[in-house]
């Protein structure tokens, strides 16, 4: 329990925040049954996916719910009522943005992981976005046949709550390949970010070094892969064929940019001919086009040391605000590390997420269809 | 004030060659490019490498990712080291143009018969009248 | 970057007394190692080679820049033989006006360490250290040897450090942290037990040859990348030991990384502590933060040295991580080597950083005189 003095203290602080990062749940593939057609209806049925969780967010893992979030039965994140009063509610938030983690997508069956995306978007818009005024929305994709992925961007992007489309961080191929332009076309197109969100469809190990034993091991190295799928973005010159393309990084940890920019940068003065229309210091294409959601910030636990991270970061305009709801990130309300100025802090609320998401700062529209 | 140092004779380097020259105790790497001649300091400003071990290259850009444009054959350094280009024409590097640069001297090809009235330095070179010489200003 | 590096007055002097814990010999021909392969070995060597797991046979997937697997393009010697293979000009070029006191060898060309045909990666292994004896640290007083070790085939690592445990010239034993698992599985422990038992430093440098891809998303496509998620991989070695408990059950092993980096250990180790926060239940045999036993059981060479635009960045990098862990390296004769007359010349070190990075804390870990 938050204490009222210590609630007014929240109010204060993030009110009218944006978050940017909060974990709707779906209870099992059946939920979805209402929005498949005839033939995936069928498949749902009768074959064993009722439960496609996946394995880097298994629900019972600790992390996967902070101890006071979790409903008495269910998943975390699985109830409205919840959200709406633990989340936007208790950091007093403007609006929030849902980002579905459900496996469905990944599965390798292109057709099917297409139909099942289709089904999560038109279940998030009439389940959540239709029942509280304060919810966007990431469109969900399957990457892994780009051009089915960007005919779900086509055909969802008109409803205007729906304000990125998210993917995993780890899938078939670095996200910077050619293969997924498509994708990034369609998202340019309708002036949509890329959300790339933690988590893995395990195509490879979850570390280059092949499988560990532990969910903890595989936690920790959402943030390795992160920084090869910025070396791949930038590197295969997503920025440059997409100028006005932006990428958000959800829930991958704060601290370790600056160190891999420094080292980035470095390479890409020996190099950088390897890829010539890399033609201006990566640190500079990632800070015009690259944005990062505050929770988990993975913080020094002195914070003398965490502002001169910022200071490393060199950037105001990077971070977006986020709780991760219903994620185990931080305890009772301390959602902003300390270290952060008034100002810089307004900017990761507020300025930051309504540069980003320019569908933020339009009327709310009523749902379509 | 700079002087003026006699470091090759003007057929010595052919078109697309260099020369490597130690003038007033410093290593300088001359240039010709297409008949005009540049002469650098052959120190890399990063760590130091010795810039004229490095390949010449052509301007490699691009556009457009996946499409590749050269310019420019030859007028580009790369050290030797870690690969920073320069341009040989203005000893400015590539990657951060303004503040790396190796330092660039003035070069110029005077007859023979201008050089012996002097003041000019010939640590490796008897002038002949007869002759025109490439000169470095340090 | 600096402009006092835009003085062209004389060349600045190399401090004295520096140990260079990264230098790689190489070969002349693969014949020099003939004196310490069976005929049998010859025969498969040249027949069959170390067939690695990867698309080719002789070179490597992501082809460097520079020839000889990316050497400075002037480290060749006058007899046009391969960087790193002429002891002679090895001095003339490195460790004479570097004023290198101490040179440690990573032997990476050729290694058995990732042959597929144990038995022969077995004794290639062994051959390279006979060579490291007969061509290097025999006639040069000032190099020292890397016990190089098959970590797939723990037993036949045992046997090389039966052979050559004892010989002090050897100061450390070494793997490398791509194979077939994660190093900190249990499978490697017996490897971790003799080196304790040894009381030797286990030197891990970057490389090996796994046959998974370079990262967690897949196949990259450029140098650039893969060049980088060698750093990535020993921010998930660090892991892999760290959480696996080796450290619990080894508390006197210390293991240098080599050419790794070092500026990403303190992001890492405050993901580490707080996830572990999160998931102990996940690891109970670890007794301590995760941090704790980075902080005590690792070590760091410097190069390729990250070059924040401000040097002050650095600066707090090199504090967080600990002057007494980081241990000045030029990868001599690679392409990205350091050079220790200017490396750190911005940082404008204090006297006793200095003697530290580039002396004392190698002499110490590797009981230098």
């Amino acid at each position: 329990m938050i204490a009222p003095e210590k609630m007014e203290t929240v109010l204060s602080l993030s009110h009218g925040a944006i978050d940017c990062d909060v974990h709707p749940a779906l209870a099992n593939t059946d939920v979805l049954l209402p929005y498949l057609d005839d033939y995936w209806r069928e498949m749902v049925q009768i074959r064993t996916v009722e439960n496609l969780d996946l394995n880097s967010y298994p629900p019972a893992v600790p992390l996967s719910g902070r101890p006071d979030w979790r409903p008495p039965r269910g998943k975390p994140g699985s109830d409205l009522g919840l959200l709406q009063r633990d989340a936007l509610d208790a950091f007093d938030v403007r609006c929030a943005i849902c980002n579905t983690l459900y496996g469905g997508p990944y599965l390798p069956n292109d057709d099917f992981a297409a139909a099942l995306a289709r089904g999560i978007n038109d279940w998030i818009a009439k389940e959540w976005l239709d029942r509280d005024r304060r919810l966007r929305a990431s469109i969900v994709i399957a990457p892994e046949n780009p051009e089915l992925a960007a005919d779900e961007i086509n055909r969802v992007a008109p409803d205007r709550r729906f304000v990125q489309v998210m993917v995993l961080a780890a899938g078939e191929r670095p996200l910077g390949k050619r293969t997924y332009w498509p994708i990034y076309r369609a998202a340019e197109r309708h002036g949509l970010p890329i959300g790339i969100h933690a988590g893995s469809s395990f195509r490879h190990p979850p570390t280059s070094l092949g499988w560990g034993s532990y969910y903890l091991e595989d936690y920790v190295a959402h943030a390795q892969a992160f920084q090869h799928q910025l070396l791949s973005l930038v590197a295969e010159g997503v920025f440059v064929e997409f100028p006005t393309l932006k990428v958000v990084l959800i829930e991958s940890g704060i601290t370790w940019l600056p160190a891999f920019l420094w080292r980035f940068d470095k390479t890409w003065r020996g190099i950088r001919t390897e890829t010539p229309w890399v033609d201006r210091p990566p640190t500079q294409i990632v800070r015009d086009h690259v944005r990062l959601t505050l929770q988990p910030v993975d913080e020094p636990p002195e914070p003398a040391r965490f502002e001169r991270l910022i200071d490393h970061i060199g950037s105001e305009e990077m971070l977006l605000f986020s709780t991760d709801y219903p994620h185990w990130q931080f305890e009772g309300s301390d959602v902003f590390p300390a270290g952060l100025s008034d100002q810089h802090r307004r900017k990761i609320m507020i300025d930051n997420p309504l540069q980003t998401y320019p569908r933020l700062l339009e009327a709310r529209q009523e749902a379509v269809g | 004030m700079p002087q003026r140092y006699v470091v090759a004779t003007a057929g010595e380097i052919p078109v697309g060659g260099s020369k490597a020259a130690t003038v007033a105790g410093r290593e300088i790497g001359i240039f010709n490019l297409g008949g005009e001649y540049f002469a650098l300091l052959n120190r890399c400003p990063h760590e130091g490498g010795p810039l004229c071990k490095g390949r010449r290259t052509a301007l490699f850009e691009s556009k457009r990712p996946g499409t590749f444009t050269s310019s420019r054959p030859g007028e580009i350094l790369r050290c030797p080291w870690h690969g920073w280009e320069f341009d040989i024409r203005t000893g400015r590097s590539y990657c951060d143009p303004d503040k790396v640069r190796t330092r660039a001297y003035a070069v110029t090809v005077e007859p023979g018969r201008h050089l012996v009235e002097g003041p000019y330095t010939a640590e490796t070179y008897s002038v002949s009248v007869d002759e025109n010489y490439i000169v470095v200003e340090v | 970057m600096s402009d006092t590096n835009l003085t062209d007055s004389a060349p600045v002097q190399a401090p004295p007394g520096v140990v260079d814990c990264d230098i790689h010999p190489t070969v002349s021909a693969m014949s020099d190692l003939s004196p310490y392969l069976t005929d049998r070995w010859k025969g498969y060597m040249r027949e069959y080679g170390a067939n690695f797991r990867a698309a080719f046979a002789n070179a490597m997937v992501y082809p460097r820049y520079n020839r000889d697997g990316g050497s400075r393009m002037d480290a060749r010697p006058p007899s046009g033989a391969p960087a790193g293979s002429d002891l002679p000009f090895m001095r003339q070029q490195h460790l004479d006006p570097n004023r290198v006191d101490y040179g440690v060898l990573q032997p990476l060309r050729p290694n058995g360490i990732g042959a597929r045909n144990q038995a022969f990666g077995e004794s290639l292994t062994a051959a390279v250290n006979e060579w490291q004896i007969g061509s290097w640290f025999g006639p040069e007083r000032r190099l020292k040897g890397s016990l190089m070790l098959t970590r797939e085939d723990p037993a036949a690592a045992l046997r090389e450090i039966e052979r050559h445990g004892a010989n002090e010239n050897f100061v450390q034993v070494s793997v490398l942290p791509h194979g077939l698992e994660p190093l900190g599985r249990q499978r490697y422990w017996p490897i971790f037990e003799a080196a304790a038992a040894l009381g030797k430093p286990l030197g891990i440098h970057v490389g090996g040859v796994s046959g998974m891809a370079p990262t967690s998303a897949g196949w990259c496509s450029y140098y650039v990348e893969e060049h980088h998620s060698k750093c990535e991989a020993m921010q998930s070695l660090v892991t892999s030991m760290v959480i696996e408990g080796v450290f619990e059950r080894f508390p006197k092993l210390r293991v240098v990384l080599v050419e790794g980096g070092f500026v990403w250990v303190p992001s890492l180790c405050w993901r580490l502590d707080k996830h572990w926060k999160t998931l102990r239940s996940e690891v109970p045999h670890l007794k301590r933060a995760p941090s704790e036993y980075v902080r005590e059981h690792f070590w760091y060479t410097s190069q390729p040295i990250e070059e924040p635009e401000d040097p002050r960045h650095m600066l707090d990098a090199m504090d967080w991580v600990g002057w007494d862990k980081i241990l000045f390296s030029t990868d001599y004769p690679h392409w990205d080597f350091d050079d220790p007359k200017f490396a750190f010349a911005r940082l404008r070190l204090t006297p006793e950083q200095h003697r530290l990075l580039f002396r004392d804390n190698a002499k110490n870990l590797y009981g230098l005189r």
